[in-house]
């Protein structure tokens, strides 16, 4: 046993010995040992709650998608019970359109001797007067009154002469309800017939009417009546309608037959032509009772008008470019007595016959902005009787027309009218419009 | 003349009697026509009135148009007065009641929030519209949205198809869900990016997609590009780090093209509708295509 405690003694020595010989640096190997041990479990705990914590992060988020995408559902479906937005007092107000329009208007021949030859002025169916002017100003309210009716009433302002007249250019009711395409109306308006006639001025390509429109039906025919109209479920659009007036404007006048002295009916039919083309048509008849008419007449007188309008625009997109064609020729067929209306001593003098006119004219539309038409207006007088006349008034008007948006317009227009025999009249025109407040659509 | 009235009367009654079973439905915008197709496959009739290539602020009322109103037992339009320049000119002409209002009127902007709700509306600021802007459209959560509804109307109008109705939007909504996802996750690095942009017509789009928009050609909602405006933009598109100038395929293609070649900034025309380049063959193939097209820019 003696050795082994003598070994386990020397070599306990000659450890120390050597651990002597390193112990200058023992304790910071130590520390530093201690330091790296320390800084590993630091490291794997911040690693696990790095994990831990992206984990949530993770959930956080997929938690996050979750519930903004419920919020958004619910954000962007909204219920019909959401609160009406601040309901005011003019919520069911009309709405309220505004036309203005100005003119300056150089004629070559002085306005006031303007004559056509054949066809004695009516209505308001004359030349504008010369220079500035303010032109037909017009104010028009519209609303559906309640579920089945719909009421408009357009006033026109017009100076004339330092004087204001105001005018009711139309305030009818019409139906909303009527079922199978039926709509009937009832008040002043613009009567169907033909294309221009119930379109409002202010929807021409051109600063005046055709003259057709200005010899037959003094510019525009409107006049206190009513109106039923029905559209046919067929794929082609087809409209036919008639009309009963009072019968006080041109070409009617007097009011006869106690009141209903003029009569209307009308057929439209239209569609496309593949994607780029549309057409519309119509043919129509006025026929009207006057009694000592502006221009002398008395009798009974149907005038005929046959339309059609043809529009092109590659891919159907018109507003951008185009062209339109569009014509409409008029048939005016009288019978009765003739009585000058400048002279009521004259003798009357029997007229039975037929005068015609009519209108074509091009839009080429390059851009949203740019437009330009040309028209060329004829009017046949007749050859015998009270009217007779060996010349035809005719006309050329070429237009520019500048559109800055939707609701403005600046037009240049120029025209040659040649009412009579060497009588020619060059006509500059600058004109501007502009619609105000609530616009409604438009007819094709 | 009143005989032949009477005759009318007669002709309107006969002609108009009860022909079709199926519901004919008048489409506005391409894009509910593919709806439609979705919702309601070969149960309805759909006349879509517009396409891609045409502007729908300012369609015409042709008389094709009247024609189609005038047989519709639904109208599907986007509403928020995006029609207003020619929808109630049909209605007023058409003289059919079922669709002028009631359940026959389904106006897809109606059945979700808008933005760009305007708190006072001014022409000055061009051709805004009052009830906010109704491209709603361009984002695929409005578009669910606007399916569910659509499909509960289809129901409503058409009881005896309810069934089908309810099949097929169980079809279309796990799809479209799927889709959004894929969309997405695809559009994540547009995140952030500006773009300028034709008219105000990508609101949704952008917003959806988080991006921004920096800059319009028009100078006001409505009012066509003008030069001096176009070249005030040249700055603002290189400076404010564009990725693209966004026109929809049926704009004029020009003001974009010219600013790009100033700014660098590649024009790009999206299809915006359904029908508005190949891809754009229906609603999923609008948004692939659009997502396409803009990520293309980022390269």
């Amino acid at each position: 046993m003696r050795p082994i405690p003598l070994a386990l003694a020397l070599s306990s020595i000659l450890l120390m010995s050597a651990q002597a010989a390193e112990s200058s640096t023992d304790p910071q190997i130590d520390a530093l040992a201690e330091r790296i041990r320390a800084l590993e479990a630091n490291a794997q705990e911040l690693q696990k709650q790095a994990a831990e914590a992206l984990a949530a992060a993770q959930a956080a988020q997929a938690e996050l998608l979750q519930m903004k995408t419920a919020e958004r559902d619910q954000a962007v479906a909204t219920v019909s019970a959401e609160p009406a937005n601040t309901t005011s007092a003019n919520a069911f107000n009309p709405a309220i359109a505004l036309v203005l329009k100005g003119l300056y208007v150089n004629h070559s021949r002085n306005p006031a001797d303007y004559q056509r030859a054949g066809f004695p002025q009516v209505g308001e169916g004359g030349p504008s007067a010369d220079g500035l002017q303010l032109g037909e100003s017009e104010i028009s309210l519209a609303s559906n009154i309640d579920d089945k009716f719909y009421g408009q009433l357009t006033l026109a302002l017009e100076s004339e002469g330092g004087e204001t007249h105001t005018g009711i250019e139309e305030a009818y009711i019409e139906t909303t309800a009527l079922p199978n395409g039926l709509t009937a109306r009832a008040g002043r308006f613009f009567s169907n017939i033909g294309y221009l006639n119930n379109h409002h001025t202010h929807t021409d390509y051109f600063s005046d009417r055709p003259l057709a429109y200005q010899a037959f039906l003094g510019n525009q025919y409107g006049d206190d009546g009513v109106q039923l109209r029905w559209v046919a479920p067929t794929d082609t659009y087809l409209e036919l309608g008639g009309e009963a007036f009072r019968g006080e404007n041109a070409p009617a006048s007097g009011a006869a037959h106690d009141g209903v002295g003029a009569q209307s009916f009308f057929v439209h039919a239209g569609g496309d032509v593949g994607l780029e083309n549309s057409w519309l048509a119509g043919a129509s008849v006025l026929h009207a009772d006057a009694l000592d008419g502006e221009d002398g007449f008395s009798g009974r007188s149907n005038l005929f008008v046959f339309d059609l309008t043809w529009k092109w625009a590659r891919n159907g997109a018109f507003k951008d470019s185009g062209i339109v064609l569009r014509s409409e020729a008029f048939v005016d067929d009288r019978k009765g007595v003739v009585i000058d209306p400048l002279d009521p001593d004259a003798i009357a003098q029997a007229w039975d016959g037929k005068r015609r006119g009519a209108y074509i004219e091009g839009l080429y539309r390059f851009s949203r902005s740019w437009d330009i038409g040309y028209r060329y207006d004829k009017l046949w007088a007749a050859s015998s009787g009270p009217y007779a006349s060996v010349h035809d008034p005719q006309r050329h008007s070429v237009a520019a027309t500048w559109h800055n948006s939707e609701f403005s317009l600046m037009r240049l227009q120029f025209a040659r009218d040649q009412p009579q025999p060497y009588f020619s009249d060059n006509v500059l025109t600058l004109q501007y419009q502009m619609n105000l407040g609530a616009h409604g659509a438009h007819k094709f | 003349m009143r005989k032949m009235l009477v005759w009318m009367i007669i002709l309107a009654v006969a002609i108009s009697a009860p022909v079709e079973a199926k519901l004919r439905i008048f489409a506005c915008e391409s894009e509910w026509g593919s709806l439609l197709t979705e919702l309601a496959g070969d149960a309805v009739n759909v006349d879509v009135a517009t396409t891609a290539l045409q502007d729908v602020h300012i369609v015409e009322a042709r008389p094709s148009l009247i024609a189609k109103m005038r047989k519709a037992d639904l109208l599907v339009c986007s509403g928020a007065q995006l029609e207003i320049g020619w929808l109630p000119q049909l209605l007023r002409q058409a003289g059919n009641p079922r669709v002028s209002s009631g359940p026959g009127n389904f106006m897809a902007a109606s059945q979700v929030t808008t933005l760009e709700k305007a708190a006072s509306v001014d022409r000055s600021a061009g051709d805004v519209h009052p009830d906010g802007n109704p491209h709603v459209h361009l984002d695929p959560y409005r578009v669910l949205a606007i399916a569910k509804a659509l499909s509960a109307r289809l129901g409503e109008l058409d009881a005896p198809n309810a069934a089908t109705y309810r099949q097929r939007l169980g079809n279309f909504e796990p799809r479209w869900q799927a889709a959004i996802k894929r969309w997405e996750a695809k559009a994540a690095p547009l995140k952030g990016k500006a773009v300028v942009v034709h008219h105000s017509s990508w609101v949704y789009l952008l917003q959806w997609l988080g991006m921004h928009e920096i800059g319009s050609l028009e100078p006001k909602p409505g009012v066509p590009p003008t030069s001096s405006h176009l070249s005030s933009l040249i700055a603002v598109t290189s400076s404010g780090g564009a990725i693209a100038i966004l026109s929809a395929a049926y704009q004029d293609s020009k003001p974009g093209l010219w600013l790009a070649e100033r700014t660098g900034v590649p024009a790009l025309i999206l299809p915006f509708s359904v029908g508005g380049d190949a891809q754009a063959s229906d609603l999923f193939g609008l948004y692939d295509s659009t997502i396409d097209k803009l990520l293309e820019a980022l390269k």
